[in-house]
């Protein structure tokens, strides 16, 4: 039945806000997630970062970086405790998922196949379809919900890179460990190629297709302030996510969601950070490509 | 006949000095069964014409020249000769030596010129005491008993040597004359020829002092006999002999005496205190300056250079062969020469610590020319940074800084006199030959070198093997447990094994090592460095008795699982790396997969989102 509603909501592509909502904030992301990506931020870029150095160790520019935090011993500390902070917010997530789960007391098959899921579901292939008719010309942008098809993916994506990266890591930062359990020297080797080149991959996708999907799209260029402030303005979320919109509307949800403005100066601290933090990943993966292309075979 | 005559002259002629005649030599019956001589062939001819005794020496001499003419004119132009003729009172004459009536060959024990009674015949005149030795300008002291203790005379007189030089041996019994005398056999012209009637072999003897063919043909250029063995005193052992310096420094201490050399004023002043201070305090000038003749006034006069080779052959020899003596032969004037590096009259041993020659010392002497912004070091063959190396390496810190006179400096490398490019096989440091050289101070590492696989004796690879220089370089030569070394060796070793320093470098050991990391696993923490052997060795550092322990140093709690470790993979390499291969790519599949469709997402994205952007902007105007 939601089904159908969402299909015709698809043709919509403005939608009228009730007055009071006009000019007053959504509040979309609560402080723990914020701070969970905020040391997905902080762990990222130090991992990509005293990552490639070693990875890229032949490349003149890394090594260059890798004198500038003072050589590989620094880069290496760096590396373990940020990797140790990710294992942090891995942990603290699934605490999150959890707590919310007993605190909203919502049934585990809801917490996988709900509107609100961050698992992919039928709706996401109906949704990437209706895309890249979008793209093509050929149709209406989608009416997305909670959560677009390309953000799950970005979701599973750290999960999975993380949990294969994590692994890999441990197996490179404890050898003689693993290898005493009966793993042959070679796992060495092999997590040495998984644990580079998935990080390559992670690092490869989030400093483009992650950044260009979230903030440097044309509507939401150059950032998206949202996983900072937790809250956009009513008519950005009512555009971005009209069938999230509409369920909320509908629900009667909505108000218990209106927010003030977050503070000037929240706003300006968490621009600088999050530009400085973009820059940083776009300067990484423009050294990563000159490397690939140029330097690595 | 004769014998008749010679009856009737005894029968009046009782006294038993004459009748010694029947016994001597002249009294014997000669090859053509004649007798030599009679009473009247010496007393005038004929016995109606006898008229006095031969008494006289000029008389004796004219009468014995009668039959004995060679010896007689010699013994004229003699000193002993001269002496007769104007008939000086203590000359000898003929009969003095040889007697009268009783008249016997030098072969006859009795005879007063047998060799065994020769010094004692000479010494009646020439010893200390005599009327002779009064005479004399030369000393006449201590001959006899100098020459009893000489080797000469211990032969003679204890051994019995018969063969043993004696005085006339020397002093030609009818020709003597005074040492100055150009055709004296003791003139040091002919002191050689001299001595050499009876040393014949002494060349070879004197192999070292003499250069074989010098002896022969340039005997000036040798010092005479006696400058070592002197006269009367000759011995085994080499005497300090008394020629008087005071001759030379009569003109050479004079500070301002020079002479002229291709238009140049050359000081010819002469320190004698510098000398005599020296290492060849003991020698006198001519020892050096051999080539001095009595016929030059001065004596020294175009003496030309002192050749060193006169005492020290096996230097000069290796000099002559060496770099310096080629081109010091080609007639380069700044090549270096014997006294470039030892010095001239002040010339010290290399124990002395003032000497150039001192093992500290070398480095500043060689760099004189090998150094930097010398004269020389425009020529790149002179390596100008050579000395700034060698003082930064361990060897020349060691000896310049920690004063550790054992360390190695130039000479112990390039050896001292023999120096030779390393491109010439005959060098020290030429690359067959740089390992035994290095042995001469690092014989334990050499041991350990030379059963190893980089070693000629157990590898039979028809590559070029490494020697010492080419992993610890020549004048460059650092500690091992510097972090530039640990660094540098990763290249030393990847000029020969390309391929595994190539994987090296994919590893975790290489990566971090290419990022500064001095205390990571380098070539030779795994595989030895002098010891090195092949994995299947079991003296291996990596063989399977070995290996963990080795991985141990690093890594402590190392086990038989994790030496499995590939420490020079490659996920290129299929055949021998098949899991490595194709988790790489399968890796590279996914990451191609997933960038190919975002890629594509966001290119079509971004087309159709600057469009709607284009339109509401549009919509808001009209609105």
């Amino acid at each position: 039945m939601a089904e159908n509603t969402q299909q015709k909501d698809q043709a919509s592509t403005h939608i009228e806000l009730p007055e009071k909502y006009k000019g007053k904030y959504y509040q979309r992301f609560d402080g723990y997630s914020r701070i969970l990506h905020l040391m997905v931020i902080l762990s990222f870029l130090t991992l990509a970062v005293t990552g490639m150095v070693i990875k890229f160790a032949d490349v003149a520019v890394f090594q260059f970086i890798s004198s500038l935090l003072g050589g590989y011993e620094v880069t290496g500390f760096l590396h373990r405790v940020a990797a140790v902070l990710t294992f942090t917010y891995f942990v603290l997530h699934i605490h999150y998922l959890l707590r919310k789960r007993t605190k909203k007391k919502v049934s585990l098959k809801y917490m996988i196949t709900g509107e609100n899921s961050m698992v992919p579901r039928k709706q996401d292939l109906i949704e990437l379809i209706g895309t890249f008719k979008w793209f093509l010309g050929m149709g209406p942008r989608p009416a997305y919900g909670r959560w677009t098809y390309w953000e799950k993916f970005d979701y599973f994506a750290v999960f999975w890179g993380v949990a294969v990266i994590g692994m890999t890591g441990l197996v490179l930062w404890f050898p003689e460990f693993f290898t005493s359990l009966g793993f042959p020297g070679w796992i060495i080797n092999v997590s040495t190629i998984i644990h580079s080149d998935e990080a390559l991959l992670a690092t490869g996708f989030i400093f483009t297709v992650h950044f260009f999907n979230t903030h440097f799209r044309p509507d939401k260029f150059p950032m998206d302030m949202v996983i900072f402030t937790g809250s956009e303005k009513f008519e950005d979320f009512a555009e971005d996510r009209p069938r999230q919109y509409k369920i909320l509307l509908e629900k009667g949800e909505l108000d218990s969601r209106i927010v003030d403005a977050p503070p000037a100066w929240f706003i300006r601290t968490a621009r600088i950070f999050g530009f400085t933090a973009l820059t940083t990943g776009l300067l990484t993966v423009i050294m990563i490509i000159y490397s690939m292309l140029f330097v690595y075979k | 006949m004769k014998k008749n005559e010679q009856q009737l002259c005894l029968s009046c002629h009782k006294q038993a000095s004459v009748k010694t005649f029947l016994k001597s030599s002249h009294a014997q019956s000669n090859s053509e069964g004649k007798q030599n001589a009679t009473c009247v062939d010496c007393h005038n001819g004929s016995a109606h014409t006898i008229n006095v005794p031969v008494t006289s020496g000029k008389e004796s001499l004219a009468v014995c020249e009668k039959c004995h003419e060679p010896e007689a004119q010699k013994f004229e132009s003699s000193l002993h000769g001269k002496a007769v003729l104007h008939n000086k009172l203590l000359a000898p004459t003929c009969i003095k030596c040889h007697g009268s009536h009783n008249i016997l060959p030098p072969t006859d024990e009795n005879s007063k010129i047998y060799v065994m009674n020769i010094p004692a015949l000479c010494g009646s005149c020439h010893k200390e005491g005599t009327q002779v030795s009064k005479l004399s300008t030369v000393s006449q002291n201590h001959i006899l008993e100098d020459y009893s203790e000489s080797i000469h005379g211990e032969g003679l007189l204890k051994r019995g040597l018969i063969v043993t030089a004696v005085c006339t041996s020397c002093h030609f019994s009818h020709s003597i004359l005074p040492h100055e005398n150009p055709e004296s056999s003791i003139n040091r012209k002919n002191i050689a020829s001299t001595c050499t009637q009876c040393h014949r072999q002494i060349e070879s003897v004197h192999v070292k002092v003499i250069n074989g063919e010098l002896w022969e043909k340039e005997p000036h250029k040798i010092p005479a006999c006696i400058d070592c063995h002197q006269p009367h005193k000759a011995r085994r052992v080499v005497y300090q002999q008394d020629f008087r310096n005071d001759i030379c420094m009569k003109c050479h201490s004079d500070k301002n005496l020079s002479m002229t050399v291709d238009g140049k004023k050359v000081s010819l002043f002469v320190d004698i205190n510098e000398h005599n201070n020296s290492a060849h305090k003991d020698n006198s000038c001519i020892k050096c300056h051999t080539n001095i003749s009595i016929t030059n006034n001065p004596i020294c006069l175009n003496s030309g250079k002192v050749d060193c080779s006169i005492c020290h052959e096996s230097q000069v020899s290796d000099y002559q062969i060496s770099e310096h003596g080629k081109v010091s032969k080609a007639g380069n004037k700044n090549a270096p020469t014997c006294q470039s590096c030892h010095g001239k009259h002040g010339i010290m041993k290399k124990s002395n610590v003032n000497s150039p020659t001192f093992q500290t010392n070398i480095p500043e002497l060689c760099g004189e020319c090998h150094g930097h912004k010398t004269a020389l070091s425009a020529d790149p063959e002179f390596m100008d940074d050579v000395l700034i190396d060698y003082s930064m390496s361990i060897h020349g810190k060691g000896l310049l800084e920690s004063g550790l006179t054992v360390t190695a400096s130039c000479v112990d490398c390039h050896s001292s006199h023999r120096e030779l490019k390393a491109s010439d096989p005959m060098s020290a440091v030429h690359e067959n030959n740089i390992a035994a050289t290095c042995a001469k101070c690092h014989q334990g590492i050499y041991e350990k070198f030379r059963k190893s696989i980089h070693h000629p004796d157990v590898s039979d690879s028809d590559k070029k093997l490494p020697t010492c220089k080419d992993c610890h370089s020549s004048h460059t030569i650092e500690r091992v447990d510097r972090n530039d070394f640990r660094q540098t060796i990763l290249m030393q070793c990847g000029e020969c094994h390309e391929e595994v320093t190539k994987t090296y470098f994919e590893t975790f050991h290489g990566k971090v090592s290419i990022l500064g990391s001095a205390k990571t696993a380098k070539c030779h923490d795994c595989h030895g460095s002098h010891n090195i052997l092949p994995q299947y060795n079991p003296e291996s550092t990596l063989s399977r008795e070995n290996i963990i322990q080795t991985c141990q140093t690093c890594h402590p709690n190392s086990n038989r699982k994790f030496v499995g470790y590939l420490t020079h993979a490659t996920h290129h390499d299929r055949k021998k790396f098949p899991i490595l291969y194709y988790t790489f790519w399968a890796m590279t599949i996914l990451l191609v997969t997933t960038f190919t469709f975002f890629g594509l997402h966001t290119l079509l994205w971004l087309p159709r989102s600057l469009a709607e952007n284009k339109k509401r902007k549009q919509k808001s105007k009209k609105g």
